[in-house]
């Protein structure tokens, strides 16, 4: 097992630097929305976390798709599988905390915790194909068998992703859309002032950061699982 | 005109909820690790016998 890299740690300073400089500009320097009141402001860290679990399952679909072209003639591609875990759990970490906080806003604006409307139907089929990546998963115990499958998986449920994406763009629906514009029949809608845009470019920025350093320990500690069940392996035999 | 919404209760759900989340996740990676970290230095002991 490597130790910490310094740039690693660099990165954990930047991370919590990025994180907490975006918190305060969402509690003390972004106005309150004048219709919806304080819990627009949960919007900040609603978007940002989308962002980085779509972000996530992309880097899992990736490295999935690197693992395919490379397992045959290199003997270190179960390096990718490890790379597309620590995407999809990630992934599944922000994506829930972006459907909580979604669910908290609607309960004031629209008047419900829950809505079939596009945009929460498709992001909860998402949460779910990339939950059941990490089950189905787990009921492999031979590691290239295990890594082949997850591979072809991240890749299939990676169509979940761009449906997502767009579903508030294509179909119509209540969610609002911040770039690009709002369908007509939206209800949550707010045009953003200065002051909020700084706020909403800071949060996706500081989230960036935070998901390259999270990446980087769930990848380590992948590496060390492996080791560890290597050992069992040669220790049973 | 009309004053905001009173929000602040959801406000305050969606932050601690985030927070919460957050903690979690870093302090089960951190917990995971440590115990990989037990794992691989006992299964060393045991291949060196």
């Amino acid at each position: 097992m490597n130790a910490k890299s310094k740039w690693l740690s660099v990165l954990d300073v930047v991370s919590i630097a990025g994180f907490v400089a975006a918190a305060s500009m969402v509690f003390f320097y972004a106005p309150m929305e004048r219709v919806m009141g304080l819990v627009q402001k949960v919007f900040y860290f609603h978007v940002a976390t989308a962002w980085i679990g779509m972000l996530s399952f992309f880097v899992a679909m990736v490295a999935g798709i690197i693992y395919l072209a490379t397992h045959r003639t290199r003997p270190d591609a179960m390096k990718w599988d490890i790379v597309a875990v620590a995407g999809v759990e990630i992934g599944l970490v922000f994506t829930l905390i972006c459907i909580v906080t979604g669910s908290i806003w609607a309960r004031p604006i629209w008047n419900s915790w829950w809505t079939w409307d596009p945009r929460l139907t498709t992001v909860t089929i998402m949460e779910l194909a990339y939950a059941a990546y990490l089950m189905l998963r787990a009921g492999i115990e031979e590691p290239e068998r295990r890594a082949r499958f997850g591979a072809v998986y991240s890749i299939i449920a990676f169509i979940s992703v761009p449906l997502t994406f767009f579903s508030i763009r294509i179909w119509r629906t209540i969610h609002p859309v911040v770039i690009g514009g709002s369908d007509p029949s939206a209800s949550g809608a707010f045009d953003m002032t200065p002051r909020m845009l700084q706020t909403f470019f800071t949060s996706l920025v500081a989230f960036s950061f935070l998901y390259g350093s999270l990446l980087w320990h769930r990848i380590r500690m992948g590496q060390l699982a492996a080791k560890v069940e290597q050992l069992k392996l040669r220790l049973s035999e | 005109m009309d004053a905001p919404a009173d929000t602040l209760n959801y406000f305050i759900g969606g932050y601690g909820f985030i927070f919460g989340v957050m903690a979690i996740y870093l302090v089960s990676l951190v917990v995971r690790f440590r115990n990989l970290r037990q794992d691989e230095k006992n299964l060393e002991e045991m291949e060196e016998k």
